[in-house]
């Protein structure tokens, strides 16, 4: 017997935990389409008062970039730390940074 | 307004909605896809916590010091109050997504309506679980569009779905005493005009999903007397053994 059955699509799912907060990535699951896909990742990835808002994209339309690339891409920041705001005296008076 | 009516109306409620939940459970494990699983357990799950809440309301009413558990767990076939469709056998996806549909789009209406139940308690039940079986009938309603409206192998398990449960959902409309006591004292709605509610949505359903309504016949009628049928006493012993084999078990 030929298992003639098709793999339902992969989405990437994210979730916004609270208002104002940006949506997070929270894993991946299987679905016909969109509408379904946000509802079953409301089962999936919300069942304990996880989110107030669910995004879904098709998996296969994320771009991403190639691990091979590693290392021009990534590698000459590590070096760089003078990037970072460290190297301030911050006065003692300022709040809240 | 005698208690005993009370009790027997919110018996009926909890008794549907446990036996459902029971059923749904079954899935766990076993749905096509591992989310539908998941999602077949959370309906299962808010049935199960729905009918934790009717029953301990019905215990109340009853006044014999019984709780929710012991009305869930330590009772027989013939004392259980719930419609025949929710003791109906799983049968495959088509089935169960069927009769989750016709029930939900009932529970609906039935909810909407004892949100403003003059019973302040079971408004209240009623107002929390509405939101729940909104969600329930949205996912059970597409997937009976989806199966319907799929593959000729799906459509006609779908149509055969809906011609075996038919004859059941006479019942969800029953007026009897009880239910006419209830409705005089506004804690129950009118079944007449559920009737016409839940019709309208399951037209609209079934027409998207290209299936053929049934002609309106003979109603299967029991339930709501506890005259039921083989399958739940089959159901009650795996979902009672637990409790009956170790009384009074804490985990």
């Amino acid at each position: 017997m030929t298992d003639n059955r098709m793999e339902w699509p992969l989405w990437e799912v994210f979730v916004r935990s609270r208002n104002g907060l940006a949506h997070r990535h929270v894993g991946s699951l299987h679905a016909v389409d969109g509408t379904m896909a946000a509802e079953l990742a409301r089962d999936v990835y919300c069942r304990r008062a996880e989110g107030v808002s669910v995004w879904v994209a098709r998996s296969a339309d994320i771009v991403a970039s190639d691990p091979a690339r590693k290392d021009e891409l990534f590698e000459p920041m590590v070096s760089k730390v003078y990037r970072h705001p460290t190297f301030y005296e911050i006065p003692s008076d300022v709040k809240n940074i | 307004m005698p208690d005993t009516a009370h009790f027997e109306f919110l018996l009926r409620l909890g008794d549907s909605c446990l036996v459902l939940g029971h059923r749904l459970s079954e899935w766990c494990g076993h749905a096509p896809e591992l989310e539908e699983d998941i999602a077949l357990a959370n309906v299962a799950l808010d049935l199960t916590g729905q009918a934790d809440m009717l029953l301990a309301e019905a215990a109340r009413f009853e006044g014999k010091g019984r709780d929710a558990d012991a009305l869930a767990f330590l009772r027989d076939a013939g004392d259980f109050r719930n419609l025949l469709i929710c003791e109906r056998p799983n049968g495959d996806f088509a089935h169960t997504i069927m009769r989750q549909f016709l029930f939900d789009a009932w529970q609906v209406e039935l909810y909407g309506a004892l949100a403003a139940s003059s019973d302040k308690a079971l408004a209240g039940i009623a107002g929390k679980a509405v939101k729940e079986a909104e969600y329930h009938l949205r996912h059970s309603g597409e997937w009976v569009v989806r199966l319907g409206d799929g593959t000729p192998e799906s459509h006609s398990r779908a149509q055969d779905a809906l011609d075996l449960l038919w004859p059941y959902t006479g019942e969800m409309f029953e007026a009897d005493e009880t239910v006419a006591a209830l409705v005089a004292a506004r804690i129950a709605p009118d079944p007449a005009a559920l009737q016409s509610a839940w019709t309208r949505t399951v037209d609209d359903v079934l027409a998207e999903a290209t299936l053929a309504k049934p002609p309106s016949g003979w109603m299967q009628t029991g339930g709501l007397t506890g005259r039921h049928s083989e399958a739940l006493g089959h159901m009650l012993a795996v979902m009672q053994v637990l409790p009956r084999s170790h009384p009074g078990a804490k985990w």
